[in-house]
Order: C-alpha cells, then structure tokens, then sequence
C-alpha cells in the first residue's frame, strides 16, 4: 500500500474529492442522467476503500494506524514554534465511524435517486458535488489528529449542509438553514479560541505522538507535577485547589469544546436547530444527518474532551451525563406530541443521543464502547427512518401523520421494513439498537462517576422510544388506507429504494446477533481512553 | 441418546425456518402448504421437545448447556471480561416448558388452519404464529438473563402483531385492534424495563448473566443430577464441536461430577429427606447457607470451584447472608439489598408480562386478536413467562424469604390481588373471550402467589394444567365464535336476501348465543370438561394443580404461620369459587335452554380441523393432573407414582428440597371441591332455564346488593377509566406542553427568535450604524460599488447569490486542498527525483 506514500486513510478520505471533480467537469445538462451515477460509484470505491481499511486494521493494536503525518506549517508563536500537519489515522473508534460514514453515503445516494426535488430546483449536479464535498469533510473529522485541520474539517461539513438544507429543502428552508449555521457556528468558534490555547500551551497541535513528535495526549497523561497540565503552568498557574468546575483553565478549555460538541449532538438544551433542519433538510441531507453528522459531536467528545481534559471530565461528568437523561427523556416525550412524521424522527434523535451522552461520561469500558457503537447504530436506524419518512413523501406528498394510515395494507414490504427498523430504534433486542442501549445503561450502573439514579431514569427511555415510535407506525402503516394514490404503481418499491434498504436491514441483525465483531474493533482502543479513569 | 440435546437449537431454528419461508415465499404457496409448514415446524419442535425429555428422564435429570451453531459468542467486551453468549440450557424446568410450548402450540396451530381457512393474510398468520414459537423457546431454554430478555421481548413483538392482526378492518373495529395491540407492547414495554433494570443490577452484582455455568448443579441436593458430557464420556467430541467456547476461553476446565451407581433409588431416598426438612420448620430456616458445603463436595475437581465462575443462583447460594457489600462504583449496596431490588424489579417484569396488577389492563383488550391467538400466547404459553421467570430465579425469592424480606409477601400480594380482582370482574363480563380472558389473569394471579408462598412447584403445575384447559376454553370459544358467525351469514342469506339489514351483531356476545348444547354436541362436551377443569372439580386437571396451591398455601399460613400464607389461602379459596361461578354462568348461557338468537339458532358444528385439538386437549385435561398426585391420596397414590412432576422438576429448582410437597389432605381437597361444586349449583340456580332478564340483563342486575355488584364488574371496576384519566390523560397533556409550550414556543421561538437572533440583530445595528456607518462607510463606498456591481452581474446570471456562494467556497475549498496536498506533491517530487 506504501506505494506512493499515501496512507490508506489518506487515500479513502481523497476518493470522494475525486468524484467531485469528476462531477465538476460534467455537463449539468448534457450529462444529467450519469451524475447520480457518478456519485453513486464514488461512494462505492470510497466504502470499498474504507473496507480494505477495515481489513488492513489491527484491533489488537493500541496505536494509530494507517498513519500518514506531514508537516504543513509552523506557525511561531513568542518563543515557540507550533506545528500544524496533515496527521491521519484511525484507531478502533474511528474507523467504526469511518464505516458508518462510508455505508450511510451509497445508502443516502440512493435515496435521491428517485428524488422530486430536481424537477422543481434543479442543479443536480451542484447537489451531488455537495454531497461529495460532505462525504470527504466527514471522513476528515473522524481520521484527522491535528487539531487546526480537524477545525477546518469540522466547519467544512457545515458549508454542503447548509446549502443542501437552503437550495433543495423544504418551505423554511433558508429559515432552517441559516438557523443550523449560526448555531453550529456559535459553538464551534469557542472551540477554535480553546484549540488555539491547547496548541500554544503544547508547542503542538497533534493530538498523538508521531515521528518524535510528542502529542498533546501524551503530554497531558505522562504530566507529573503538581495540578493538572493545563493548570500547573497556564497563566493563572498556581496549580493548586482546582475545583475544577468553573474556576479552572482546564475547566474552561473543556467547555470551549464541549458547548461546540454539544450543539452539533445536539445535547439538550441545544437542540433547537435540529427539528428545523431535519424537517427542512432534503431525503439524503436527513439521513445524513442524522446518520453521520450528528456522531461527530459525540465523536469529538470522546476524543478531545475525555483525552486532553480528564480531570474536567471527571468534574463535568454527572452534570453532562445528566443533561444526557433529560435528553433522552424530554426528547421521546417531544416526540410522543409531535404530529409531523419527520419532526418525530428528529426529535427522537434527541432521546437516541441522550443515552450515547450517557454512556461517554459513565467513563467505564461498558459505556464508553456502547456509546460508540450506538452512534453506529443510531445513524442506520435513524437514517434508515428518514429514509421510509422520504419515501412517504415522494409518495403523498405530506409529513403529517394525519395523512397517511394503512400503508401497509398496500405496500406490505415496505411495511415490514419499516416495522423492522422502527424495532430496531426502540431497540429490540436481537436488533442492533439494543445492543448499544444495553451496554450504556449496563455501564452508567456500575460508573464511578453515576449512580443508579441515571440508570433507573435512562432506562425508562426505552418505554417511551416504543411509545412514539409505535404511535408513527400505528398511524402510518396500520388502519384503513386514507388516501388512495391516483397512480398504483406508487405502491411498489422501486429497485433503488430496495437496495437502499438491504445493505440497513442486514446491518440491523448482523449488529443484533453478533456484535462482537464489532466490540473486538473498539475494545483497546476505548481501554486506552478508559484506563484515565480507573478509580 | 447422549447427544440429543445437541438437537435443542434446532426447536429455534425449524419454526423460524417455518416463519421464513412464511413470510417470504408464503403469498406464493398454496393456502394448504403454509398451514402445513406452520404446522410441522411446531409438531417438530414439540417431538425434540420430547427426545429431550427422554434425555433428562433418561439421565436422571441431568442438565445440559448448549452453544447453537452459527451463532459464535454475542456480547464480548474483552477488557471487562463481559461475556454474554447465546447458550442455551436443557433442564427439567426449560423441557417442561417446551413441551407446554410446543406440545400446546402444535394443537392450536392444527386447530388454525381451520379457524384461519380462507383469510387473506394466511400465510403471514402462519408465519407470525411460528416466529412466536421460535422466540417463545429462546425464552424458556435460555441460560442466561439476556437471551431470556431476546425471547421476552420477541413474544411481545409477535403478540403485537397478532393482537392486531386484523387492523385493516373497517373503520372502529380495525383501530381498536391497533390499539390493542400498542397498548399490549406499551404495558409490556414498563415490564420489560423492569427486567433490564434487574439485569443490571445482576450484571455488576455477579459478574455474569448466566443462570449456571456449565458444570454447574442446580440442585445439589438431588444427589442424582450429572453433567451430561462427563456422564457420557463426550467431552472430547464436544470440544470438537467447540460448542463450549466459553469455558475455554476461561481456560478452566469442565468438572465432572460424580454419576452415581444407584442414583434413583438414592434419589428417592433424599426426596423423603427433604422433606422432612420441609416439615421441621425452623430447622432449615435457621442455617442461611445449607448447601454451600455440598457443591464442594460433589465436584470431583475443584478447580473451577471459584464463586466467581458459578452462576447467576450458584453465586447467591454462596454469597448469601454473609454480610457482603456489593460496590457498584458510583454507590454500594448490602449482598441482600440488592438481591431484594433485583427481584422487586424482576416482579414488575413478570406483572407486564403475566399480566398482574397494576399491570393487566392489556390481556383484556388483547383478545381483540384471533382466537388462535388467544389461546397460544394470552393464556398457554406467552402470558406464563412471568411465573417461569420467577420459577427460574426461585434462589433469589427463596433466599429473601429466609432472610426475613417482605418479598414473599409482596407477591403474594400481587398473585393473590390479581386472582380475586380480575375473577370478580370476570362475573360480569358478556363477550365470551373476556370472561377467558380475566379468568387467564385470575389463573396466573394463582401461580404468582404460589410463587410467592413459596410453592414452585405448585405454580409449575398450575402453569402446565392451566395451559391445556385455558387453551381448550379458548378454541372452545373460538368453536362458538366461528359457529355463531357462520349461523349469523345464513340467517342473512336466507331471510333477508339483501342487506337492509345492518344492525351490529357481537357473534362474541353470549347474549347472542344459548342453547347451542344441541347445535354444536362435541364443542359442548369438550367445553364442559375444560370448565370442570379450570373450576377445579375432582378428577380433572386443575382440581390437582389448584388444590396443590391451596394445600400449600395452607400449611404455609396456618402451620408455618407466615402472612403471605394466610392471604395466599384465604384470598385464593374465595377466588376459586369466583371460578367455578363465572364458567358456569358462562356454559349456561353459551350451551343451555333456549337460543336467544336466529344466528345461535343456525349454528353449525366446527369442522374436523377445528374439533380433533379440542378433543385432544379434553382428553389431557382429564389426565394431566396426575403428573403431580401427591402422596397419600387415597386410591390414587397406588395407581401413579406420587409427585412424579416434583421430582422432575427438583433438579431444577434448588429451594425445591424445602417441601412443598405435602402429603394428600383431605381436608383442604374437600374444602375447595365443596366450595367449587357449590359455586357451580349456585350459577346453575341463578341461570339455568332462566336466559336473561328483561332488557337483555343479566340475572344478577334483578336484585338489589348483586345489581351493584354486578354492574361494577361489568365496568371492570372502572380500572381502565382510571389509568386513563390517572397516567394516560397527563401523560398526553404533559407531551403537549413539552412539545407545543417548552420545546417550540420557548426554546424554538422565544429563545432563539427573541434572545439570540434579536440580540445578534442589535450587535450587529450597532456595530453597523455610528461605528460602521460613521467612520468605515466612507472609505469602503468605493469598495461597495464595486460589489453592488458584482452582485448585479452574478444575478443577471439568474442563480443570484447562492451561486455566488458556490463559486466562493469552490475557490476557498481548492485553495484549502491545494494548501494541504502541497506536502504530499512535495515528498512526491522528492521520491520521484
């Protein structure tokens, strides 16, 4: 693979930008009907490449691999000289959410293929450099270890996103649009103020050691003296009585990242960009969404705020863990009220987030990879959920519950996927939902920073998870069908839709009766992170 | 022989095989063929289900523990040693319910293709009613909490879907379906919070989920239990088949304990032994941990003799009353604590699931599904879940009881509660499958009080006789439905021609019904025999089983002096004669006098399809009570080996060895026989050759005290009225203040439009305004110009800004990608040169 001296990080996270200048120089016109084909075969090479990722990686290794490090500036700052590079490579935690990105993409592709929207807006080859442009920058969130190029990628996800959700959405589009960038805005600008600090108290941005290069993890765990790193020597530096909830330097850097992180979750009280987006955004800006973008909060906490701030993390951990279980719960009850189908579905990512929330800062090995795997399985079955919501609407044209009724009585296998993916939402067991919601709840129970407060409370979600989401099958699929289309070969799914439905419905039960595959590929690597917080 | 419980996965696989092809290929079959597939892959599962009968008799109640093909491992966190496998266990209690299960399922899914014949949704029926068989045997042969969870839940998917199988009738009837069954996995759903909640509390409190390791005795005490590979000599070949992967991975090795020479003859020896201890009272209360001595000494190689490598109950056998602290990291918590929490929470489980108070109100509406339905899940098989999960985990309840905690009570409470409350509803009930229906939450209030007084192997017994009459009941009425509905069509044929007349006709109501003795004679004689059988009249089943509760219950409050005993008996009896009066009233007014309407006068006997399973369950109803005759019962105990099932079962159970197992008593046998044929002569007096009083009431509303009485039972004591009006009502308006109020009004609206647009809004005038305005504004008006023009250009180019937008991010995305692929063009360079 060491041919060129591109890793094969490098390479799976620059396929799609190849697909996009191959769009780029296509005919809007002339070409229409081979752009989503372009597109499409993109995310293909890119999820294949991200397999071969997958085989090539070693679970059984603690460190980083497929690593590609070049240095791209040095910036000096006073006296010291801080690198910033071009540093790639996965551990067991991003590579799961490589996969994800890599799966969720084809799927989300497909879903456009019978797309309306065009017709009415067009520019479909605008729309497909968009989703390209957002499958490399999310790729580069999850694989980058600087910290000035994990910013950049972390606001390039936000550009196609806001321009999906403003040229192709729904009535409140620009509403809905400019309200997620602002708000994801706001947040990631604290960040960008706590990453500038870290660099420049570190002499680096790297976030792991490489080539001679110590990162600034390691730093902050080999730290002996007295207080914390960021305490001992920073400018209020006495080190001492840190009470590490707002009178701290390490405090505060934590929450610069953290407020950035939770907005982008959304961790309640921060949601209220989300409905308004999810509702606005396009089919596959949805299921995107919902399926990727979403996971780079939670994603984010678990690789900057547990490794460069452990003790504010121990400090913050119940208050969050606790923001997580009023999320979970006021998200489902939200989500019980709402008549919309879409805003149901957005609503209960709330909930579904709670409990990855939860089991982060449960800060045990139980936790930390049922979270991770629940972001897997949040963004399959959540993208799996606004993918039926998007076929309902090709089809009636409406998101209100009211509308429908009795679909299932016409479209029987759609039903039956829809039954099977709402299951996995509520997280029947057996189905790869339960298998993250168990192993959070399992782990915030025998936490050393929750109680069983937070289990009991958390728990009760998984009542009202079947409680909303047996409301929106009930009333979609079940009962008399109430509005007839004019045209009856509406009721058969067709071969894109079907396949977009296959490669999810195998994910649900591979990850619902044999996890372990995928707990083997995060087992060191969340170990490394747990090991900070053994008591 | 010895390897047939290798056999075990397959009573999972071949009806979810069955469920398959079903669902997938069903709509391409002919009707026929997906009943016959249905119906073989339950009789399949059900002649496993008795090879491996003849493996535990065979073997003298050994228990084995199977890993199934396929299915490698399931929920390993290496690091933490958290290991969950799908491992699953043949012992006497888990072949017990198989049978029932399969044994019971088979009859209704032969009776099904009758009942079924001609909907259109046959074929999914079929494949429904398998994928409840599949996941109702994960349940009961599961080895640990988990896999047992996988199943529980899965049967409350297939009720789900069976309950409103018909959902796409016409308007009211179809929703109302829907709803029955949303409620039913809803109800369901805070049971099975309760369950997991237990599981966690298990988790951090064993280590593991496992009921028992492999290796491991259950019951130490019945000398003659072994573990079935080293009895047979298969551990080679069982490794072979890495089967046991999980012990490898412990890198400890399967002990072997000793098979002994005269086992059975020993074996009785023991029984008697037992229970004596049973009898002397205090004795066996005293010593907390009996039997912690005795599983060292029966393992021949101790290796693995580690509390941490046992089980689940194996664990609190030893750990039980020894003052330890169980540390969960965020808290700790007293061994005792948390064993009372676990099972508190598991009780809720079990009152989802088996439908007990507070949470029953769902079996009722459940019956909204097809009779078939009825029978298999909400009264055989899936409602009994929760006494066999409390059966299953009786170290815990036994334990507490012994260590003073109120749970014995507590669930006495509940069982008992359950039984007297839904038998006094069931009196004044009209629809034919509703009385069933409250009986069913009755019955199984029976068996959770006689899990509560200690009594396993009374409920077990219960449990297994309950689920042939209450099925018999249930496809007799299902018989009467079909009848009365066909009757009801010809009527209409013949003397109306066309439709003008469409008033509502219940075919459920037994207003409707009467006399239908005559009309349907094999309907009605099987009928009678599950009625004699549930209202507990010598010979039949259920005078065994109820009056093994009673006896216990008995000795337990009148000799043992315990509370929980004393309601259990007192409660109980009274619940019994409730019985026997609501199925009398319900055979009076179903088959006696006169028909009391042209559809009961026109309706036609089942067919053969429908009658065989009827006949078949009468006969077991007449028979299966003598598993279990107890010794000392005159005449019979010559004719039956005495406590046949108790012996069965005891290598199951470790509280078994405690008693419960009394000899015959004659005079609680009288008592309860006296007071059911009473009942009986009193419904008869009320009923018989009356039919109903004037505006179609019943007898009961023409008296003063009982027309009160019986109106509150026809109200069901306005039980669903108060849920709603206590929980479902706020619930719902909470939602709406949540959403409409807090979530859009204030958080969307007011926060975001008022305080954080409107103040970006007021920054930005600000800045704009004296600072921008005044100073900078001057010197960029060129600038802006320049831009005015621009934009005019871009929007003539009819895109306007958003393309602008595009082009500049375009320009900003390349300059970024450039800019970082420059160390890569720059180590290409230098490779190259």
């Amino acid at each position: 693979m060491d041919v060129t001296g591109l890793s094969l990080t490098t390479i799976t996270l620059f396929l799609p930008i190849i697909g996009l200048a191959i769009l780029l120089f296509m005919n809007g016109e002339t070409h229409k009907g081979s752009l989503k084909w372009v597109a499409f075969a993109t995310s293909i090479v890119t999820f294949v490449a991200s397999v071969l990722m997958w085989i090539n990686f070693d679970p059984s290794s603690a460190d980083l691999q497929m690593v590609q490090r070049n240095t791209w500036a040095e910036v000096t700052l006073g006296e010291s000289v801080i690198n910033v590079s071009y540093f790639v490579g996965v551990d067991g935690i991003s590579m799961l959410l490589v996969l994800l990105t890599t799966f969720i993409m084809p799927i989300a592709i497909l879903g456009s293929f019978g797309s309306h929207i065009f017709e009415e807006r067009g520019r479909e080859k605008l729309y497909y450099i968009f989703l390209m442009l957002l499958e490399w920058s999310m790729i580069g969130v999850f694989v980058v270890h600087d910290l000035i190029i994990f910013y950049v990628f972390w606001e390039v996800t936000l550009v196609p996103m806001y321009f999906l959700i403003g040229i192709w959405g729904s009535e409140d589009r620009i509403y809905a649009a400019v309200k997620f960038f602002l708000y994801t805005m706001a947040g990631s600008i604290l960040m960008l103020i706590a990453i500038l600090y870290v660099g420049n108290r570190s002499g680096t941005f790297s976030t792991y050691s490489a080539g001679g290069d110590i990162g600034v993890i390691e730093r902050v765990q080999t730290f002996d003296g007295d207080g914390t790193y960021w305490d001992a020597l920073g400018p209020e530096g006495d080190g001492e009585d840190a009470g590490f909830l707002l009178n701290s330097v390490e405090s505060f850097l934590f929450l610069g990242f953290l407020v950035a992180f939770a907005i982008k979750v959304p961790i309640f009280p921060f949601h209220s960009w989300l409905p308004d987006a999810h509702v606005q955004a396009p089919t596959a800006g949805s299921v995107i969404l919902a399926g990727v973008l979403l996971k780079m909060g939670t994603y984010g906490i678990v690789r900057f705020n547990l490794n460069l701030f452990p003790e504010a993390t121990v400090a913050w951990a119940p208050t969050i863990a606790f923001l997580g279980v009023v999320g979970i719960i006021y998200g489902a009850w939200v989500s019980y009220a709402q008549d919309n189908v879409k805003k149901l579905v957005a609503y209960s990512s709330v909930s579904h987030l709670g409990f990855v929330v939860v089991g982060i800062f449960a800060l045990n090995a139980q936790g930390l990879q049922g979270a991770t795997l629940q972001m897997v399985n949040h963004g399959i079955s959540t993208g799996g959920l606004f993918l039926i919501v998007g076929m309902l609407y090709e089809r009636w044209h409406t998101k209100e519950m009211t509308g429908y009724g009795g679909v299932w009585k016409v479209m029987p296998l759609f039903g039956a996927i829809s039954l099977v993916i709402s299951l996995s939402s509520m997280g029947l067991p057996g189905l790869n939902g339960f298998i993250g919601e168990f192993t959070i709840l399992l782990g915030s129970l025998g936490s050393d920073y929750l109680g069983f407060a937070f289990t009991l409370f958390a728990t009760l979600g998984v009542i009202l998870a079947a409680v909303y989401l047996l409301k929106m099958f009930q009333h979609v699929f079940m009962g008399e069908l109430k509005n007839p289309l004019s045209n009856e070969e509406g009721y058969t799914l067709t071969w894109y839709e079907k396949a977009a439905y296959i490669p999810i419905i195998i994910m649900i039960f591979w990850m619902g009766l044999q996890p372990i595959v995928f707990f083997n590929l995060l087992d060191v690597s969340v170990d490394n992170i747990v090991a900070m917080f053994v008591r | 022989m010895e390897n047939l419980p290798l056999l075990v996965p397959l009573v999972i696989f071949v009806p979810a095989l069955g469920a398959i092809i079903n669902f997938f290929f069903g709509a391409r079959l002919e009707e026929k063929w997906s009943g016959y597939i249905g119906c073989f892959a339950s009789i399949f599962a059900f002649i496993i289900s008795l090879l491996l009968l003849t493996w535990v008799t065979g073997t003298n109640g050994a228990a084995a523990v199977v890993n199934p093909p396929f299915l490698d491992g399931w929920l390993r966190i290496e690091s933490i040693d958290l290991e969950i496998t799908w491992q699953m266990r043949v012992d006497s209690l888990s072949v017990t319910m198989m049978l029932v299960v399969t044994g019971v399922g088979s009859l209704i899914h032969l009776y099904a293709r009758g009942y079924m014949h001609g909907d259109k949704w046959y074929p999914r029926f079929f494949a429904y009613l398998n994928m409840f068989l599949a996941f109702m045997l994960t349940l009961v042969t599961a080895n640990n909490f988990l896999m047992l969870f996988v199943g529980w839940e899965g049967v409350g998917l297939c009720s789900f879907l069976l309950i409103g199988f018909w959902w796409d009738k016409k308007a009211p009837e179809g929703w109302k379906n829907s709803n029955a069954a949303r409620k039913a996995f809803i109800v369901n759903r805070i049971g099975d919070f309760g369950l997991l909640m237990a599981m966690f509390l298990i988790f951090w409190t064993f280590g593991t989920l496992d009921f028992y390791k492999a290796g491991e005795l259950p019951n130490t005490e019945a000398k003659y239990l072994v573990h079935w590979r080293e009895h047979n000599g298969l551990l080679e070949h069982h490794e072979e088949a890495d089967t046991e992967a999980a012990d490898d991975g412990h890198g400890a090795k399967v002990e072997c304990v000793p098979a002994d020479a005269h086992a059975d003859d020993e074996a009785h020896a023991d029984d008697s032994h037992a229970e004596d201890d049973g009898h002397g009272e205090a004795a066996a209360h005293a010593a907390p941990n009996p039997l912690a001595g005795d599983i060292r000494a029966l393992y021949c190689d101790n290796h693995r003799f580690d509390t941490d490598l046992l089980g689940v109950f194996g664990q609190t056998t030893e750990r039980f009353g020894m003052g330890e602290v169980v540390d969960f990291g965020g808290f700790e918590m007293a061994f005792e604590d948390v064993i009372f929490l676990i099972a508190l929470f598991m009780l809720l489980g079990v009152t989802g699931k088996s439908a007990q108070i507070p949470l029953f109100v769902w079996l009722p509406d459940a019956m909204a599904g097809p009779t078939p339905v009825s029978a298999l899940i909400h009264a055989a098989t899936m409602v009994t879940a929760g006494v066999y999960l409390m059966v299953r985990s009786n170290v815990f309840l036994w334990e507490l009881n012994h260590a003073g905690y109120v749970l014995g009570l507590i669930i006495t409470l509940v069982g008992a509660g359950t039984a007297i409350v839904a038998g006094y509803i069931a009196l004044g009930q009209w629809d034919i499958k509703r009385v069933l229906a409250y009986s069913t939450i009755s019955q199984l209030g029976f068996m959770v009080a006689a899990v509560g007084i200690g009594a396993y192997v009374a409920a077990m017994f219960h449990l297994v006789t309950h689920a042939f009459f209450k099925a018999l009941l249930f496809l007799g009425s299902g018989s009467v439905i079909h009848g009365v509905e066909h009757g009801h069509h010809h009527v209409h044929e013949h003397s109306h021609g066309d439709d003008h007349h469409h008033e509502e006709f219940d075919p459920q109501d037994m207003r409707n019904m009467g006399g239908l003795r005559k009309r349907m004679p094999i309907t009605y004689i099987t009928y009678l025999i599950g009625t004699l059988g549930l209202a507990g009249i010598f010979p039949f089943a259920g005078f065994w089983s109820k009056d093994e509760i009673l006896a216990d219950a008995w000795y337990e409050g009148l000799v043992a002096n315990t509370a929980s005993g004393f309601i259990a008996f007192a409660v109980l009896l009274a619940a019994a004669a409730f019985t026997a009066f609501y199925m009398w009233r319900q055979v009076v007014l179903v088959f006696f006098d006169k028909p009391r309407s042209e559809a009961a006068e026109q309706a036609p006997e089942s067919n053969g399809a429908m009658l065989l399973p009827l006949i078949i369950l009468a006969i077991f109803t007449c028979i299966i009570g003598f598993i279990n005759v107890p010794k000392a019962t005159p005449i019979f105990d010559g004719i039956y080996h005495p406590y046949e099932f108790k012996h069965f079962l005891e290598h199951s159970l470790v509280s078994i060895s405690r008693g419960h197992a009394l000899d015959f008593n004659l005079l609680i046998a009288g008592i309860a026989l006296a007071l059911g044929i009473a009942s009986i002569m009193v419904a008869h007096r009320v009923y018989k050759g009356k039919g109903l009083a004037s505006d179609n009431r019943d007898q009961l509303e023409t008296q003063a005290p009982a027309r009160g009485l019986f109106k509150l039972a026809n109200a069901r004591l306005y039980w669903d009225e108060a849920y709603t009006a206590v929980i479902e009502a706020p619930f719902n308006r909470l939602a709406s203040f949540l959403a409409d109020r807090i979530d859009w009004d204030f958080l969307h609206d007011y926060f975001h439009d008022r305080i954080i647009k409107r103040g970006f809004d007021s920054i930005a005038e600000l800045l704009s305004k004296p600072i921008d305005l005044g100073i900078v504004d001057g010197t960029v008006n060129g600038v802006g110009i320049f831009v005015q023009r621009a934009a005019d250009w871009m929007r003539r180019s009819q895109t306007g800004y958003v393309r602008l937008y595009a082009v500049v991010l375009f320009i900003g995305v390349v300059v970024v990608i450039l800019l970082m692929l420059t160390p890569f063009i720059q180590t290409l360079l230098q490779s190259g040169s």
